[in-house]
């Protein structure tokens, strides 16, 4: 039967929302009352039908409006798109791995043929059947990073390996929460996460970088992330805080319900083959403090998770300013009753 | 997450006698699907069951990358060793059914390079087998140098020399020709990596006399795994399992662990990766480090161990396992 794709947007007049069924399969991130940093990685595998974990790379009902955004980004700034010369063999890579995942998911959606190189993919909701030789750029109309990211939810990070580091040196990255691949292009692990509070003082960023340049090919890894988000906007970039940061001043008691996102990335790391290097997939999940609260559980828990988080990370995630008034609209979804351990709606 | 990587099974499809030490295997999935594409350096570990024995030994993939129909890898025979060449010489034969490790590269190119230099001393040209053919088919610049011991052991030198012509280089000890280390560290084009696989001797001469001449230590890249070596038998006392445990003469104190049902993470079991390091909670004795991983001072701390690779001869050893 296959996804019903909602015509949206995430921009201007904003009619970005979840449908019922969407709302219920959110990955919500808090398994617990309270929030903070851990090495929260778990194998990347398959979990149950009406999750994002069904697939291992998830297409949902905002896949088309999404892709939409996406040109819109990159028509005004190319530069959200780059790959250094030696990560092409790496956006090969991660070619084969978005087609073969989309198409194993999502049959009725995506076909790939394979003919030795002879490659031909079918993209429906798109639009878009091409016929190319898989490792030659000049049959493909961009470079394969950026061909097949543009059919693809999600941001994507190409790290590259190499002494005992990891490398930012190629990416599509325009539904980001406050980071530019523009500034961050060639920089190391511990470098582009210099600005986090806290981590690094308890060494999270070390243990981080051992577990991930030890991720093996066939065993991809996950951890979830969130931050908030006033309006649906996918491009919350540092090249557009002018148009974007404004928002946070706009926030009522009376609007909170509909403007105020909570906002989470799943990110899941993957080992390239041809290239040695990794792919880091970000994926932007959004959901409204009205969606949200249609579910009794996630309601009081992310009421106490955000008043008692510490202030450094109110600081870090930018909540400061509007983070009073979305705990007071929360406190009338808590009634105080505890909450079951887990992620899942009871 | 557990121990090792995914497994593959597999079936030896060939096995051939590339001259009088070495023997190639080929594997393909049994069943009958595609293999993992891997990049040119990785390795494979496989599980050779012997009996009650179980030895895991890992090997270079040699086949070009982009074959997934089937893998290869060439075996030394060590005579000396603990068994793990011999078992795969005489006792591997096609048809039969085996199990490996997904690919593991520990020992990957550096793309950014402008050039590769690729040196290999005798069964250390087998990770150059994959890189060259990966290099090749992607247009990149590469000169190869294998040193051997003879025309009759210069493994796969015909097979090189036909492929790529001038950029292989072939030496060979028993007509005295050198590998004229100095003059090619000193005639590269800026931007160049250079790679060493071979005995540990030669990578130890090749990594100093780069050092020497300046060349920066990321552009120098080397594997050695070093086998497991035989040695005296000697007890085990693992704290977190609370358990005593017996290292044979030809097992490795990782395989003892295994054999006892506790499965410490490993990668490479050559004392590279730095899977498998263990804490030493009390001793008395001497420990044989024989690992890559560790460094000299964590070696004379008695501290830690490489359980893959190193061993123990004294009284006790109390193990944080």
């Amino acid at each position: 039967m296959g996804i019903n794709f909602r015509k949206e947007t995430f921009r201007d007049d904003f009619t970005f929302r979840n449908s019922p069924e969407f709302i219920r399969r959110f990955p919500f991130p808090f398994h617990e009352d309270a929030y903070m940093y851990a090495v929260n990685i778990e194998p990347h595998v398959q979990g149950p039908k009406g999750t994002v974990f069904e697939n291992l790379i998830d297409v949902d009902e905002h896949y088309v409006s999404e892709m939409q955004d996406r040109a819109k980004v990159l028509a005004e700034d190319p530069l959200r798109c780059q790959s250094l010369p030696h990560m092409t063999l790496a956006g090969w890579d991660l070619l084969e791995l978005l087609m073969t995942e989309q198409a194993k998911g999502y049959p009725e959606h995506f076909t790939l043929t394979r003919d030795g190189d002879r490659w031909r993919w079918i993209n429906r909701p798109l639009g878009i059947d091409d016929t190319f030789t898989f490792g030659d750029l000049s049959t493909l109309p961009y470079g394969p990073m950026e061909y097949i990211t543009r059919q693809s939810q999600g941001d994507f990070c190409i790290l590259d390996q190499r002494d005992g580091n990891l490398w930012m040196d190629a990416g599509m990255v325009t539904t980001q929460a406050d980071w530019s691949l523009d500034f961050d292009i060639g920089m190391n692990f511990f470098e582009w996460h210099a600005p986090v509070p806290l981590a690094h003082e308890k060494g999270i960023f070390t243990r981080a970088l051992k577990f991930l340049t030890n991720i093996q090919q066939g065993k991809p890894a996950r951890r979830l992330n969130w931050t908030m988000t006033i309006n649906p906007r996918l491009d919350t970039s540092p090249e557009n805080y002018h148009k974007w940061g404004p928002d946070r001043t706009t926030v009522t008691p009376d609007n909170v319900g509909d403007k105020v996102h909570l906002r989470v990335e799943l990110q899941s790391f993957w080992r390239l083959p041809r290239s040695n290097a990794l792919v880091f997939p970000i994926r932007c999940y959004l959901i409204k403090m009205e969606e949200l609260v249609t579910v009794p559980k996630w309601a009081r828990r992310f009421h106490r998770v955000l008043r008692d988080l510490p202030n450094e990370l109110v600081e870090y995630k930018g909540l400061t300013r509007y983070r009073p008034a979305v705990i007071e609209w929360l406190s009338k979804y808590d009634d105080g009753a505890p909450t079951s351990p887990g992620f899942t709606p009871d | 997450m557990s121990a090792g990587t995914t497994k593959l099974n597999v079936t030896v499809t060939d096995v051939v006698a590339v001259n009088e030490l070495v023997k190639r295997f080929h594997f393909e999935r049994s069943d009958g699907g595609d293999l993992p594409t891997f990049s040119g350096g990785a390795h494979v570990v496989v599980e050779m069951r012997d009996g009650d024995k179980s030895r895991l030994n890992p090997y270079s993939l040699m086949s070009s990358p982009h074959n997934t129909r089937d893998y290869t890898i060439s075996v030394r025979r060590d005579d000396s060793g603990r068994g793990g060449s011999l078992f795969m010489h005489n006792r591997v034969k096609r048809g039969m059914e085996m199990v490996i490790s997904y690919p593991v590269n520990l020992f990957s190119l550096d793309l950014r390079a402008r050039k590769h230099l690729l040196l290999a001393g005798g069964i250390g040209i087998t990770p150059f087998m994959a890189q060259t053919a990966q290099l090749a088919g992607e247009g990149g610049n590469f000169e190869l140098h294998y040193t051997c011991r003879t025309p009759a052991l210069g493994t796969y030198a015909d097979v090189l020399r036909d492929r790529y012509g001038k950029r292989v280089n072939i030496y060979y000890d028993d007509t005295n020709e050198r590998l004229p280390l100095e003059r090619l560290l000193t005639s590269q084009p800026l931007g160049t990596h250079l790679y060493v696989c071979g005995p540990a001797g030669m990578i130890r001469w090749v990594r100093e006399t780069a050092a020497a001449h300046g060349w920066p230590d990321e552009t120098v890249h080397y594997e050695h795994f070093a086998a497991p070596q035989p040695g005296l038998p000697f007890d085990v006392t693992l704290a977190l399992s609370k358990m005593q445990i017996s290292v044979g003469e030809e097992q490795s104190l990782l395989e003892a662990m295994e054999a006892a049902g506790i499965d410490p993470p490993y990668l490479c079991r050559g004392g590279v990766c730095g899977q498998c390091e263990t804490n030493v909670v009390s001793y008395d004795g001497t420990f044989r480090h024989n690992d890559h991983w560790l460094t000299e001072a964590e070696h004379c701390s008695g501290k830690k161990i490489m359980p893959c690779v190193s061993r123990f001869e004294g009284k006790s050893l109390v193990l944080e396992r």
